[in-house]
């Protein structure tokens, strides 16, 4: 494109991406105040002087939150159900999702409605409720993971993508004595890593971030994962004393305390995000393919 | 579809024949089937059972009697539903917060492509889109744990900025009137970056000779994007329009539920928080049932005019 060299091109260049670097600013401001807050003292906060950049540094809040097991145990938790349900999720998608891109499977327009239909329509919260209770999963961490295996968007966006893999992979792999299942998984799968690893990142972050869940399914405190503590510390301000132990004789926590709550359970996403950011975006317009 | 009919000699097959091929390709896939069996049955138990057990909202459903044993009561709860002036407030207010995402965060998007598509330097817009992108991947609980941090009177940043500057304290968080603000500007913030992917994706696509001449016709940049790059983007914008309506219902529990509080009730109650409530904290399940039901076919209803609607309009619908 020829670069626009007038006056008025320039203006609107030098508008646009003021425009745009501002808008960017605010995007991520909150979080920096946050960051910056959670590492300084109450008192400083207090003063409501700074917004990045406070004139005095400390972990206090760090060694309040870390004083007793509550946020470890949230944290792994969290951590537990992440890994363990992104690994079941994908197990099911891949294989759900690989068997719909057979173009030659019988029925495979009536099963893709059936699972299409879902996203259209579906039994709402107290049903399903019902259905969780009468598996056996209510307040179990499996409650978190099975009710949502497969996410029919991120099946569809594999699906896709094994559907525009060259069919000679596969023919070769057949003469070579290969079972629908070593197709997959010698063939298809190594073939199809960057899919692949962008599903994985979606089911992760949806696992780490999960709350509703939690609230609907779990009554044990003890089970609950870092979101949902989150939530009880800094807005319900109760305190950290739901099990009866510990910080009984502390008044609710202080702001910075919130704030290194807050950072605790945002620092995993934020620290793998820069090297993901390619993958995620990658997937999004995958996913856009098929509309 | 045609082929399977046709043998490669062109011979029209019988049906028994037909029937013949089938179960020989069925065969050959039998592990296939085997691979989905798992996926479907997640389907099955955990989305077509619940649509079964809609039927509790015909019912008076006792969760010790189960849905063979409670009792039929017709349309009890949707009479009850629609006479309840709860009902009304979860509409209207459901309503505004559509129209918010219509009306103010549906173009944020479009408007932000646009302006990155813009800029020259590959360096700094994919600075701008690494920082816009990244609240897309926090949780809710995080985002309005942040706004909430922000604006407490109770040693909130924003609040103490206010009074430096010689202004009244705003309790944002409790005060009704700022519920629906705050709600939109989360969502912008949250979803409007992550939004331009798929816009600048179609931008992408467009053929860079059509800029070459309508600069050679003398159009300057807006004319540019109003004639070249937005027409070039309609379809893409008709699809997530058409997508977003039938969403018309699905505001977010979680958002709203974390916002929602008992000052800002009138305003910030919708069918999902008022099912949660209703159902979950009061037991009362078939009647929550009968709102989550009503709520769900408004939905369908509206997705399926809607990709009708597009499909007349000469677009390529959803499904």
């Amino acid at each position: 494109m020829i670069e626009d060299k007038t006056a008025g091109g320039r203006l609107f260049t030098v508008v646009n991406i003021t425009l745009l670097l501002l808008f960017a600013l605010l995007c991520i401001l909150p979080f920096m105040h946050v960051i910056a807050g959670s590492f300084t003292t109450s008192a400083e906060l207090a003063e409501k002087a700074f917004v990045i950049f406070p004139t005095e540094w400390s972990i206090d809040a760090y060694k309040y939150i870390f004083s007793t097991d509550t946020i470890f145990r949230a944290l792994l938790v969290s951590i537990f159900v992440t890994a363990g349900g992104t690994l079941w999720s994908m197990l099911l998608s891949v294989l759900t999702g690989y068997g719909m891109s057979r173009k030659d499977l019988p029925g495979r327009r009536v099963i893709m409605f059936f699972i299409v239909f879902t996203l259209l329509f579906n039994g709402g919260m107290i049903p399903t409720f019902l259905v969780v209770q009468q598996t056996g999963l209510l307040n179990s961490l499996l409650a978190l993971v099975i009710p949502v295996s497969i996410n029919a968007f991120n099946m569809i966006i594999l699906k896709t993508f094994f559907q525009n893999l060259p069919a000679s992979l596969e023919e070769s792999a057949r003469i070579d004595g290969c079972n629908d299942f070593g197709i997959l998984f010698r063939i298809v799968i190594p073939c199809s890593m960057p899919a692949i690893a962008t599903i994985s990142l979606f089911y992760a972050v949806t696992y780490w971030n999960t709350y509703m869940h939690a609230i609907l399914y779990l009554e044990d405190a003890s089970k609950w994962p870092v979101q949902v503590l989150l939530r009880q510390i800094v807005v319900l301000a109760s305190g950290m004393n739901y099990d009866g132990s510990t910080y009984m004789d502390v008044p609710p926590p202080e702001q910075s305390v919130k704030m290194a709550v807050i950072v605790v359970a945002t620092i995993p996403v934020l620290l793998v995000y820069p090297f993901l950011q390619k993958h995620f975006a990658k997937g999004a317009l995958l996913g856009s393919v098929k509309g | 579809m045609q082929s399977q009919t046709e043998t490669k000699a062109g011979k029209v097959l019988s049906k028994n024949e037909k029937w013949e091929l089938i179960k020989k390709r069925i065969k050959k896939n039998k592990l296939i089937y085997l691979m989905i069996l798992p996926g479907l049955l997640y389907f099955f138990v955990y989305k077509y059972i619940p649509m079964y057990g809609l039927i509790i909202s015909f019912q008076d459903y006792k969760p010790y009697q189960g849905i063979m044993g409670s009792q039929w009561v017709g349309l009890e709860h949707f009479k009850r539903l629609f006479a309840d002036p709860d009902f009304w407030m979860i509409f209207k207010n459901t309503l505004v917060l559509f129209g918010l995402q219509l009306i103010i965060f549906f173009p944020v998007p479009i408007i932000l492509s646009l302006m990155l598509n813009e800029v020259r330097s590959m360096p700094l817009k994919r600075s701008v889109q690494t920082l816009i992108y990244i609240p897309h991947f926090m949780s809710w609980v995080i985002i309005v744990s942040i706004t909430y941090v922000l604006l407490t009177m109770d040693g909130g940043i924003v609040n103490g900025l206010l009074q430096q500057a010689g202004f009244q304290e705003v309790n944002f968080l409790l005060n009704p009137d700022w519920f629906r603000p705050m709600y939109i500007l989360q969502v912008i913030w949250r979803e409007a970056g992550w939004g331009t992917i798929i816009f600048l994706a179609a931008i992408a696509a467009v053929d860079a000779q059509l800029y070459e001449a309508a600069k050679i016709d003398g159009a300057g940049r807006f004319r540019q994007m109003w004639h070249i790059t937005l027409p070039a983007i309609k379809g893409v914008i008709v699809i997530l329009l058409i997508l977003k309506i039938g969403d018309v219902l699905e505001l977010g529990f979680e958002h709203v539920y974390l916002l929602l509080n008992s000052s800002n009730r009138e305003v910030a109650e919708i069918f999902d928080t008022y099912v949660y409530t209703a159902g979950l904290k009061q037991g009362q399940f078939s009647y929550s049932t009968a709102v989550g039901f009503f709520k769900g076919l408004v939905g369908l209803v509206l997705v399926v005019i809607a990709n009708w609607l597009a499909k007349k309009a000469g677009e390529e619908g959803v499904y």
